[in-house]
């Protein structure tokens, strides 16, 4: 009868998660295997050839090459960021409830709202940055129309929303902490960065790693802002990998190649995935 | 979180506030501009004349109504069937020693690492082929049975005590009607942190909305956004941030309400 009772009780959710994650995740791999069909040349079985294609294509490795400053980028600065955030926040500061809402605003906001926002300042001429630059004599420039800067426009935008997601995992380590630690610290007099460097930060270790994991999974999802800010542009110098497929799929209706494509960020997803599970067998993150 | 730690001096203070002035910038600069006239909108005076007429054009400009009527029945949607749909299989994983539990298990956890944004050329066949393209909800459907979900409510669900369950047994109650009198009722703090990171991610989701419709009539908040603040709509600073708000405002109240809860299940979501 548990028998009966479990699977019907699973039933209705397994169904869907069956039809929307793990037959489209097969689906993929095998569309990837073909061509994409046209009126007059139907889709025919190619083998590895999407994946020669890909190997040559100059696009493919551009934006997994953005994908990987972008992580670094955007991942150290946040993290530091978050730890400095969670740090002031946990002491007792004047107006810290407001000070802890300011760090966190961010995280609830929707990326499309928040590079709305942001688009303001990196407009030239009116926007904030170039009267900033202008009262310092810079020139003015098209901080996202040029290749050297897009990506690291965004980058910081990215710092900006998710340092606040990071920092109340600190802060809850930090809570976590034993109080008696910093008492007998102040014993024996150390100073407060040697008691940061060498007692707070690497019993904060786990959780670092922790939020590492997700933080650089969580950078092949993050697509949302190029809608607003560059679409990918100039030259694809902002693009990134989830945007490419995305453009591939629904701009030039290559499907199987844009298949092909998510055949890899799956690959680089569950490779994440591994590395962040081991770190969960060696209990190095907190519960 | 507790009111811990010992007294900051005055300069850490001092560098904590400022950055969270500057954190609170964007969004502080996005209420100067949309309840200001545009000819103020790069100009700060303390005596600007404050207006409204930013929101009267946002909202005429774009269908903001029908985009929040849409993401209100699209959150509402998502949640009650994920409510239903996950506790269910929670239960099952929790209290039924089912042939294949554990593999099935194991099935279910890969949906956390393959979120359905990743998926968004294959699903959008498959909803072509559902003739549920551009339809509320197919716009839902591949997130009702939220493996993030299932997950939390099995952990929830085993920390019940047996007895609690025997014992309503004992009183006649059919094993649905323990899930719904001992079950359900134990897990109301789990169902809160759920719903307040379901409803938040939903709000704010934006790619597969935009790829699944087509029209106003099923448009999601952040999508109307999108297509609104194109920068080749042509509007002004202040009518793009008044949507903006517009847009933002349910979901930022709220969390200003909830603040705690907010962190809280936001943290639980992150851990899993």
């Amino acid at each position: 009868m548990k028998h009966v009772y479990g699977w019907l009780l699973l039933t209705p959710a397994a169904i869907l998660l069956v039809g929307f994650t793990h037959y489209p995740a097969a689906a993929t791999l095998f569309d990837s295997l073909f061509s994409t069909g046209t009126v007059v040349r139907p889709s025919r079985f190619v083998g590895l050839g999407n994946y020669a294609a890909l190997a040559d294509d100059p696009i493919f490795w551009q934006v997994l090459g953005n994908n990987f400053w972008f992580a670094l980028g955007t991942i150290p600065t946040s993290i530091a960021l978050a730890l400095l955030m969670a740090l002031w926040v946990n002491d007792r500061l004047p107006a810290r409830a407001l000070v802890r809402m300011a760090y966190f605003t961010p995280t609830v906001l929707p990326m499309i709202a928040v590079a709305n926002l942001w688009l303001f300042f990196y407009t030239p001429q009116i926007g904030l940055l170039d009267q900033i630059g202008e009262m310092f004599g810079v020139a003015s420039r098209n901080w996202l129309g040029d290749p050297d800067t897009a990506l690291a426009c965004t980058m910081a935008m990215v710092i900006w929303k998710e340092a606040g997601f990071f920092m109340i995992f600190y802060l809850a380590a930090l809570q976590s902490l034993a109080p008696e630690l910093e008492e007998a610290a102040k014993m024996e007099g150390a100073s407060r960065w040697y008691f940061f460097r060498r007692v707070t930060f690497p019993l904060l270790m786990p959780t670092t790693l922790f939020v590492m994991v997700n933080a650089t999974i969580n950078s092949f999802k993050l697509v949302d802002h190029l809608f607003i800010l560059t679409k990918g542009g100039p030259d694809n110098a902002s693009s990134l990998l989830l945007y490419y497929i995305y453009q591939v799929a629904f701009s030039f209706f290559d499907t199987s190649y844009a298949s092909t494509l998510t055949v890899v960020l799956l690959v680089l997803l569950a490779g994440l995935a591994v590395v962040q599970f081991q770190l969960v067998e060696r209990r190095v993150h907190y519960r | 979180m507790s009111a811990s730690g010992r007294r900051a001096p005055h300069l850490e203070t001092a560098a904590a506030w400022l950055l969270a002035l500057l954190w609170l910038s964007p969004l502080l600069y996005a209420f100067w501009a949309a309840f200001h006239p545009a000819e103020f909108a790069t100009r700060f005076e303390l005596l600007a004349p404050l207006s409204v007429e930013n929101f009267a054009k946002a909202w005429t400009y774009a269908p903001f109504a029908r985009h929040l009527l849409n993401t209100v029945i699209l959150v509402t949607m998502i949640l009650s069937a994920q409510l239903v749909l996950c506790t269910l299989a929670g239960y099952a994983f929790a209290r039924f020693d089912f042939a294949g539990r554990d593999i099935a298990f194991g099935f279910v956890l890969v949906q956390l690492l393959i979120m359905p944004e990743v998926l968004i050329v294959e699903n959008y066949r498959i909803m072509s082929r559902l003739g549920l393209v551009d339809t509320i909800l197919g716009i839902g459907l591949p997130y009702m049975a939220s493996a993030f979900g299932i997950f939390l409510l099995r952990q929830t669900f085993k920390t019940v005590p047996r007895e609690l369950e025997d014992a309503a047994r004992v009183e006649g109650c059919t094993f649905l009607g323990v899930l719904w009198r001992v079950y359900v009722p134990l897990a109301r703090p789990t169902y809160l942190a759920y719903g307040l990171v379901s409803v938040s991610y939903h709000w704010n989701n934006f790619l597969w909305p935009l790829i699944i419709t087509n029209t106003v009539e099923t448009r999601p908040l952040t999508v109307g956004l999108a297509i609104f603040g194109a920068p080749e709509s042509g509007v002004d600073w202040g009518v793009i941030s008044a949507g903006t708000i517009m847009a933002v405002a349910p979901l930022l109240v709220a969390f200003l309400l909830f603040q705690r809860q907010f962190m809280q299940s936001f943290m639980q979501a992150g851990i899993k």
